[in-house]
């Protein structure tokens, strides 16, 4: 590989590290009696409130539906993330040693399943909390279910729930670019 | 048209009446005519008199949803609390109870709050709370704390302004009628306490006639920079006059405190007549910094003073009272040039320094000017002794020496005097109720507006400070009579709020207040509003009662007294179930808010209680005592709407006859 490439697909190994450092998605809750919003940061390995006690509140609100509780020490995914994440670093590195441009595209694949199984993993999730209510649910809504958007904004009873990318998401996906960008110019360097 | 037609008809009934006066001087006709004519006048007079109003809606129209420029704090004075609105809009925020129980959120009646309002004499329910004083630093309000004296049973109380609830009340032994507070010092060093009735020092049972020879007044000077640790560092004993008001020097006179009084006659019966004699009573000027090295110097008195401090602790969520047995005293005949007395035309009231520290205003109640005292003239006249005689050892200054000038011909009734920062005062006049603004470079008035009725204080934001923020004035008057729908013989308490941007004062608003608005004190919202608690820490709240979790609720016997941990939660309470209590048995709630978010108070009653309710915050834990008289089973709810199931939130509480065998059972969240 040319050296260009090869710093390129390094910086985009080596980006993965803010991946531990901010949140991946976004979950905003508003509601009239919440106007100053409550909110979830998915992180690689919690889930916290946007304010201290927002996963506290929305897991109150929640027991009005018969929504579960979420308890982010029994979520298997935020205990293996971490690793998942530091094997694509690690690998990334050991690729740009290696010097072998066929390797990146298995980095590449390898990364595209994981995003793909983890988004579906992801909306798995939300499925489940949204529409495994408790049947002594105190407010039952016959046909509503209350899982929260993938992407978008969707109204739920009287919140008004968002859910977006946040910043390692971006990261996740520049990454990727940079990986196909160092490919495309390892390939127009050799020609 | 209308106007114009009134006017040439009165033209004209006037020169008919000098025609007629003219004719027949002395007869009885001329007197009526001049009757119906002097009243035809007096109503036109009131007519012309309506102040024009446009524009005014819009100065002080606060869109739904949009925030005050100002909170104002208002005493209430016989009502013992303090309300705070918004200004410009006058709105209602919120009542803070202080000195007097409030039921609504259980001060005065829950076990957690019933010690703020001991005293020596026992627990007192009201007081009567006339000036509310914001913390200073540097001589500008910080919005730290509010400062607000207990009138008929000396007190001070501190509110804390990011709770706005009352966390401390030092009781002031020495005193009667805590007037003359708390006014403090530029940088909340001190919070005054001067005393409006004199007394026999210690107190004796004596023959009031021997006021001359036995009565003093007490002034204290009370620590107050740090919450929780009010304390007086010492009191000053000085001849039986009456205090009446005070305010500390700024910039250059920080380090002095000015207190005015009446009654220098020293009569102890009808005081109206008998307290209005003398030309001249005084403004005490008390040397504070001297007072200190005279402290330091071990110059004072150890004097028995027994006197009760509470203080509310915000992480217990409970209050606490500690007796202090003693005070130190300065006797001013042994302290050289600790006080100086400047005398001042009959029976001054108001007592105000102006921004820069360099002018001493006196109001005078039966005065016709408004001296103007001028600080460097008073020091020049302390080192020159430039002494008229000495009252119990302490010297009387020169007025022709000390006085800047006297605003003339001010109006009727002069009593405080605030400043806009911009070099001009502002003089509330009582008797004939009205604003006079008055310039601080020439003494000579430029400005005076109505007010309705009879005003006492006035209110400048940031008025009795080194920095008036200025722009509005508000007027708290004593009388409303027909500005307001009439509501029986008590009519509504009322304050006014002025436009003072321009050369002219504009009024902009009358707004109903709680009980008298005695006095008030404003800040920008930005100084508070950001620092305001939304919920406390339930991990920090160290109530040994409290309930951390549901899974901890519980009931204990200890003899007759039963204890329930409670918890709250929306929308249930737990346990919900009790039974096993008797008739004649002391029941305790502990009742535990578990929510952690902002605005979500629960409440909580008991049908037959004759106490209060709980109005619990968020994290926080309170107590409510209950003595069941009677068999049976009654219910127990949330008294403050906190959700969509806030009816469901109830429970039920099952009392059995004394000597009943029912053992104590209640639910837990399993079962």
């Amino acid at each position: 590989m040319k050296k260009n490439a090869r710093m390129i697909f390094g910086i985009a190994s080596l980006l993965l590290v803010l991946v531990y450092f901010f949140p991946i998605w976004d979950i905003k809750l508003k509601a009239p009696q919440y106007p100053e919003g409550l909110g979830l940061n998915i992180n690689i390995s919690s889930i916290t409130g946007h304010k201290k006690n927002d996963l506290n509140s929305i897991n109150n609100l929640n027991h009005y539906i018969g929504m579960k509780k979420i308890e982010p020490s029994s979520i298997n995914e935020l205990k293996i993330m971490p690793f998942i994440i530091g094997f694509f670093i690690a690998f990334g590195l050991i690729i740009v040693l290696l010097n072998k441009r066929v390797l990146i595209w298995v980095w590449l694949s390898l990364l595209t399943i994981v995003t793909i199984v983890g988004l579906y993993d992801f909306y798995k999730w939300e499925y489940e909390y949204g529409h495994e209510l408790s049947p002594l649910a105190i407010i039952k809504i016959p046909g509503q279910d209350y899982q929260p958007p993938f992407l978008g904004t969707q109204q739920l009873l009287n919140f008004t729930a968002t859910s977006l990318p946040h910043i390692s998401a971006y990261v996740l996906t520049l990454s990727v670019i940079l990986a196909i960008l160092a490919i495309v110019i390892d390939k127009k360097e050799k020609i | 048209m209308a106007e114009i037609s009134k006017q040439i008809s009165l033209f004209y009934l006037l020169i008919k009446l000098g025609v007629l006066m003219f004719k027949n001087f002395k007869s009885k006709l001329t007197i009526m005519i001049l009757f119906v004519v002097s009243i035809a006048i007096s109503g036109c007079g009131k007519e012309s008199d309506k102040p024009d109003m446009t524009g005014a809606a819009a100065k002080v129209y606060v869109a739904p949803g949009e925030y005050d420029e100002l909170y104002s704090f208002m005493s209430g004075g016989f009502s013992g609390q303090v309300s705070v609105y918004g200004l410009p809009s006058g709105r209602m925020l919120k009542v803070i109870p202080v000195f007097s129980v409030d039921p609504e959120k259980g001060w005065g009646f829950t076990e957690e709050t019933k010690a703020m309002l001991n005293t020596t004499h026992g627990f007192i329910p009201w007081d009567d709370a006339h000036h509310p004083e914001l913390s200073q630093t540097n001589g500008e309000a910080d919005g730290r704390w509010l400062f607000i004296n207990g009138n008929n049973t000396p007190r001070v109380a501190r509110i804390d302004l990011t709770t706005f609830r009352t966390t401390e009340i030092l009781e002031i032994p020495n005193s009667a009628g805590n007037h003359s507070s708390p006014f403090l010092t530029e940088n909340t060093e001190y919070v005054v306490a001067g005393t409006r009735f004199s007394v026999p020092i210690p107190q004796e049972d004596v023959e009031i006639d021997k006021y001359k020879e036995k009565f003093k007044g007490a002034i204290s000077f009370i620590k107050a920079n740090e919450q929780g640790k009010m304390e007086i560092a010492f009191q000053i004993l000085m001849p039986g006059f009456n205090y009446d008001l005070s305010r500390a020097g700024k910039g250059k006179s920080h380090g002095w405190s000015f207190f005015s009084c009446y009654n220098s006659e020293q009569s102890n019966t009808l005081l109206e007549v008998n307290a209005s004699q003398n030309d001249k009573d005084f403004i005490a000027a008390i040397n504070w910094k001297k007072a200190e090295e005279y402290v330091k110097a071990g110059k004072f008195r150890e004097m028995d003073a027994e006197h009760y401090h509470n203080v509310y602790n915000e992480n217990s969520h409970s209050a606490k009272s500690e007796i202090i047995k003693k005070v130190k005293v300065l006797l001013p005949s042994e302290c050289p040039d600790l006080v100086f007395l400047m005398p001042t035309p009959k029976s001054p009231h108001g007592c105000d320094v102006d921004p820069s520290g360099e002018f001493i205003v006196g109001g005078g109640k039966l005065a016709t000017v408004i001296p103007v005292f001028s600080y460097d003239k008073m020091l020049k006249a302390i080192s020159d002794k430039k002494f008229d005689k000495n009252i119990e050892g302490i010297p009387v200054l020169n007025y022709e020496s000390i006085i800047a000038g006297e605003v003339e011909k001010p109006g009727l009734g002069p009593l405080h005097t605030e400043f806009d920062g911009n070099g001009f005062a502002y003089t509330s006049m009582f008797v004939s109720s009205e604003i006079v603004k008055w310039s601080l470079k020439d003494f000579k008035v430029v400005d005076r507006v109505p007010t309705y009725y009879s005003i006492g204080h006035l209110m400048i934001p940031g008025g009795n400070t080194r920095k008036p923020y200025g722009k509005y004035v508000v007027a708290l008057n004593k009388i409303t009579k027909d500005r307001y729908l009439p509501t029986g013989p008590e009519l509504t308490q009322s304050a006014q709020l002025y436009d003072i941007s321009g050369e002219k004062m504009k009024l902009l608003l009358d707004f109903p207040t709680i009980g008298e608005p005695h006095y008030a004190q404003a800040i920008e919202a930005s100084k508070i509003k950001d620092k305001s608690k939304q919920f406390y820490k339930i991990e920090e709240n160290t109530n040994p009662y409290k309930t951390a979790t549901e899974a901890d609720a519980k009931v204990v016997r200890e003899g007759n007294t039963v204890h329930i941990y409670m918890t709250s939660t929306r929308s249930h309470f737990m346990p919900d179930n009790i039974e096993g209590v008797k008739v004649g048995d002391e029941v305790l709630f502990h009742v535990t808010n578990l929510e952690q978010d902002w605005d979500v108070p629960h409440g909580f009653s008991i049908l037959g209680n004759n106490n209060s309710e709980l109005l619990i915050m968020p994290g926080e834990t309170q107590t409510l005592r209950f003595i069941p008289k009677k068999p049976g089973v009654i219910p127990f709810y949330c008294t403050d709407f906190c959700s969509a199931l806030h009816q469901e939130m109830q429970g039920y509480l099952r009392i059995s006859p004394a000597n009943s065998p029912v053992k104590l059972k209640w639910n837990t969240p399993s079962n």
